[in-house]
């Protein structure tokens, strides 16, 4: 997926979990395949119970796949134990060891190697000083905060240099100021270390802030991978369009085709061209989604579709305005709030709304 | 309805009372017992006076050192041998998924629990009376094995209640971090349930100490502990130097089963 | 991968089961076995089948007439363990209960320390608390003395060497054992429901008979349960409280091992035994589970 011009850290090949007895199998995972870069900041996102934790366990050798293959820079490691993996986990509770200091747990990964003394020391300091905990080296883990504590995990998991780190959900239990300092403490960690992180998060903002690629997960299968923008602003299946920022879906007719395009008629009666993907080649029948910030509003008279505007709300940033077109559908548009804008549209009124070129994206399901 | 001062929802009348009588009822034999070893006179009911002699004397009594030291022996072995086989069952039966034995297993650990001590006294008088006269043998080993056994669900029992209590992700990140199956053991479980192994160990010293009944069927002639011996002595005339030595006793029991309470309160 | 770890889990448990094999259960099935031998002159026993053992439990043979006539000796022995047992856990449900909600009922801090007074005769030496009983209620002791004091009675009433002594006995003896669970049970006690109680106008002895102690009955019948196994199979007792006379099942099987010389019937009434406190447990299992269906 996507071209490889950079090394390929970790490679999933169509690895599938199944839970459960012989006749009632739970697919935790389908069929999954991913190629993750080398120094890349690669983000599984998700629903609950879509995978992305199970995959996360089998990439850290806490469970094996069913069928398929994990590899490490080429190496099969689908069936080592995980003290055999150079990977780490930052776990989501943590799970620092209650016995042991701050700095015992931060040089816990380099003793179970054999790292002589001197190494230990010099390495914990580092880690000590990268996330900045280096007064509390000695405090027992269970006397420290919150963020402290993640902190130490985080150190923990980096200390013994693995060749990825994976972060389950380890922002989940911060709050919420602390959360966004901490998304940008992670991204830095990541460009100092050139490890290759792979984050899993259910937060779809989380994933498109901090991410260089995003793997969008659902029901154990993989629907779409790429940049963030990409995964916004072409999302290639309904879930992914649904999932990740608000989406309206429109039904479309196809009328005509020309090469990879194809001229479709909406519901509401409006004509535009869209690129069709390969497999609905013969689809007679479409959904479309269009997001509410990229149309524009205008006087009913200046644009080819009509709504009737049914309702206004403010959001301080943005208006949502939520039109029903003809032939039923809803449709939400939304608008930058400028100072001094004044409301041009009534409730009740019909408005026009204009759908530019390229801003719509035709669904594969 | 107006009932002077605020009307607590928990008291109920007379319960109080009934309560304190019990708390004092429950403690004043044993206090009489008590302040009576220090009597100077000969007689376990009339007080003379405050003497230390009994203590004396049951300090120099042969009969008593005999089996005191037969006790401290037997308990201090059968505690430590029960305390490691516990654990490694504790590490067996808990935090797993439930296999197929695992009921009987854990029945079979707790039966010195239900079985009624004389029954398995009895039992285990017929069984070594056949090793007995099989082997000739006739040393403490029996009185050892025995106590050993009914001092297992002691040890276990809190042994298995802090394992139960211990998160495993702290074993899985010890993996995580490069630590092999065995050193996860020793450097993360094992001092995690230092603990319970503790209060389990002290727990089956203070059982194995005070048991009368199994080691009066098992012991042979001239192996007595300390209670069996007292068991003896009640059928002769009775004097303070009994109270003495059970004094002994109870202090020993009262200060391991603080000590027990006092770790067990202390949660990591 | 599973396969393994159950086997290993097995493996870890063997040392133990071994040693309770040999010094626990293995004998049981042994003395079964004895149950059905002849008795040897001078304890012991004869290698040949034989009932006599069985028979002599229920049954006796007169010497003379060699008759079989229903063992009045051992029937009385089977009912004093019964009824005293049962008197026993009925005694210390009465003063139980009340000690229990008043632990229940102090504030957070002090309930460890109630319990922690409680917990330690528990602990102690069940010899030393006997005796220590028998002090209290021999002729000359604490208990007849402060009643002559007080005038109650003129003369010291014989306690000792009675049932009673053996019921007062075993009531000091395994009064923490019925605390325990009903503390337990009570600490969980939601007194909101009381409140709900008190507020639809029960009155206090409603809201304790139909709230509270329906609300913790689990706990009553595990209390009860733990007294009144352990007041069955009492021997030490039932020895020092009362005398040679007053025998409980215990006695009465020790004794077949000692001065009775009938090996068999000792295995018999030790299965008897058995048998009876494995059926109340059984029954006690059963209300527990039939208590946590209803929820």
């Amino acid at each position: 997926m996507g071209a490889d011009t950079a090394e390929v850290a970790i490679r999933v090949t169509g690895v599938s979990k199944l839970f459960g007895d012989a006749e009632q199998p739970v697919r935790a995972l389908d069929d999954v395949s991913l190629a993750i870069r080398d120094n890349e900041f690669f983000t599984l996102l998700g629903p609950s119970g879509c995978g992305k934790t199970t995959l996360l366990r089998l990439i850290a050798g806490f469970d094996h796949p069913t069928s398929g293959s994990i590899e490490l820079h080429g190496t099969d490691i689908s069936h080592l134990p995980p003290y055999k993996r150079s990977v780490n986990t930052v776990f989501q509770n943590y799970a620092l060891f209650p016995h042991m200091s701050v700095e015992q747990n931060i040089g816990f990964g380099l003793e179970m190697l054999g790292k002589p003394r001197e190494e230990i020391e010099h390495t914990v300091d580092a880690m000590l000083r990268l996330v900045r905990m280096q007064e509390l080296r000695d405090r027992r883990t269970d006397q420290i905060s919150g963020g402290q504590q993640q902190r130490v995990a985080l150190a923990r998991a980096l200390a013994p240099h693995p060749q990825v780190l994976l972060l389950d959900e380890p922002l989940s239990a911060l709050d919420y100021k602390l959360r966004k300092e901490m998304q940008i403490e992670l991204k830095r960690l990541q460009h100092e270390t050139g490890i290759t992180f792979i984050f899993v998060t259910h937060d779809q903002e989380e994933a498109l802030t901090m991410s260089e690629r995003v793997a969008v997960m659902n029901a154990g299968r993989v629907l779409q991978v790429g940049p963030p923008h990409e995964i916004y602003d072409r999302p290639i299946e309904r879930f992914v369009a649904d999932f990740i920022g608000d989406t309206n879906f429109l039904g479309a007719r196809v009328q005509g085709r020309n090469g990879a395009a194809a001229t479709l008629r909406l519901g509401c009666g409006l004509e535009l061209e869209a690129d069709l993907p390969p497999e609905l080649a013969g689809a007679s029948e479409v959904t479309v989604a269009v997001r509410p910030e990229q149309v524009t509003l205008a006087p009913a008279g200046e644009a080819s579709l009509k709504g009737r505007l049914e309702n206004i709300v403010y959001f301080g940033t943005d208006t949502h305005y939520h039109l029903s077109l003809p032939g039923g559908e809803r449709f939400t548009a939304r608008v930058q709030n400028t100072r001094g804008r004044r409301e041009l549209f009534a409730p009740g009124s019909e408005v026009g709304i204009v759908i530019g070129a390229g801003v719509v994206q035709v669904l594969r399901d | 309805m107006a009932e002077a001062g605020a009307f607590s929802i928990k008291r109920l009348p007379g319960f109080t009372a009934v309560a304190v009588t019990c708390f004092v009822l429950l403690y004043a034999p044993i206090v009489t017992l008590v302040t009576y070893s220090f009597n100077s006179g000969t007689s376990i009911a009339v007080w003379e006076g405050f003497s230390w002699r009994w203590y004396v004397a049951a300090w120099h009594n042969e009969l008593v050192q005999d089996a005191a030291l037969r006790s401290l022996v037997v308990a201090s072995v059968a505690s430590a041998a029960a305390t490691v086989l516990a654990t490694m069952a504790a590490l067996g039966t808990t935090r797993t998924r439930p296999y197929r034995g695992l009921t009987a297993i854990y029945a079979m650990i707790n039966q010195p629990l239900m079985v009624p001590e004389i029954v398995t006294g009895v039992a285990l008088l017929i069984f070594f009376a056949l090793i007995k006269t099989a082997s000739g043998y006739h040393g403490l080993a029996y009185l050892i094995v025995a106590h050993t056994a009914f001092c297992i669900p002691f040890a276990y029992l809190p042994i298995r209640a802090r394992l139960e209590g211990m998160d495993s992700s702290l074993e899985t990140a010890a993996s995580d971090l490069y630590a092999t199956p065995w050193l996860a053991f020793r450097r993360v479980t094992l001092p995690l349930m230092r603990p319970g192994i503790l209060a389990g160990a002290m727990l089956a010293f203070v059982i194995s100490l005070d048991d009368v009944v199994i080691t009066e069927l098992v012991k042979s002639a001239g192996q007595d502990t300390l209670p069996t011996y007292m068991l003896g002595q009640l059928r002769r005339v009775i004097t303070p130097e009994m109270n003495a030595i059970s004094t002994v006793l109870l202090a020993i029991s009262v200060a391991l089963v603080t000590v027990i309470f006092m770790i067990s309160r202390k949660k990591t | 991968m599973q396969q393994a770890e159950v086997r290993r889990n097995v493996m870890l448990s063997v040392p133990a089961l071994v040693v309770l094999a040999f010094a626990a259960s293995g004998p049981l099935l042994i003395m079964l076995v004895y149950s059905f031998l002849g008795a040897g002159d001078y304890g012991g026993v004869v290698w040949h089948a034989s009932l006599e053992g069985w028979q002599k439990v229920f049954l006796h043979r007169d010497i003379f007439d060699d008759t079989l006539s229903l063992a009045d000796a051992h029937l009385s022995i089977f009912w004093r363990s019964l009824s005293l047992s049962f008197m026993t856990t009925v005694l210390a449900l009465l003063f139980g209960f009340p000690t229990a909600y008043f632990i229940a009922t102090r504030p957070p801090r002090s309930r460890n320390v109630w319990l922690f007074l409680i917990t330690i005769p528990f602990w102690t030496n069940l010899l030393i608390r006997t005796f220590a009983i028998m002090e209290v209620i021999r002729n000359q002791g604490i208990l007849n003395t402060l009643l002559v004091e007080l005038g109650v009675i003129v003369e010291p009433i014989q306690i000792l060497y009675t049932d009673v002594a053996i019921m007062l006995g075993m009531t000091y003896v395994y009064l923490p054992l019925m605390i325990l669970p009903l503390y337990a049970a009570l600490e969980k006690l939601d007194f909101r429901l009381v409140e709900a109680g008190y507020d639809l106008y029960a009155t206090r002895a409603r809201v304790l008979w139909r709230i509270i102690v329906p609300l913790v009955k689990p706990g009553i019948v595990a209390g009860c349960i733990l007294v009144f196994i352990p007041a069955l199979g009492a021997y030490v007792t039932p020895r020092v409280l009362g005398g040679g006379k007053n025998m409980m099942l215990g006695n009465l099987i020790e004794l077949q091992f000692g001065q009775g010389h009938n090996w068999p019937l000792g295995a018999a009434l030790s299965i008897t035994l058995l048998v009876i406190v494995m059926v109340a447990l059984l029954v006690y299992v059963r209300t527990v589970q039939r208590g946590s269906e209803h929820g």
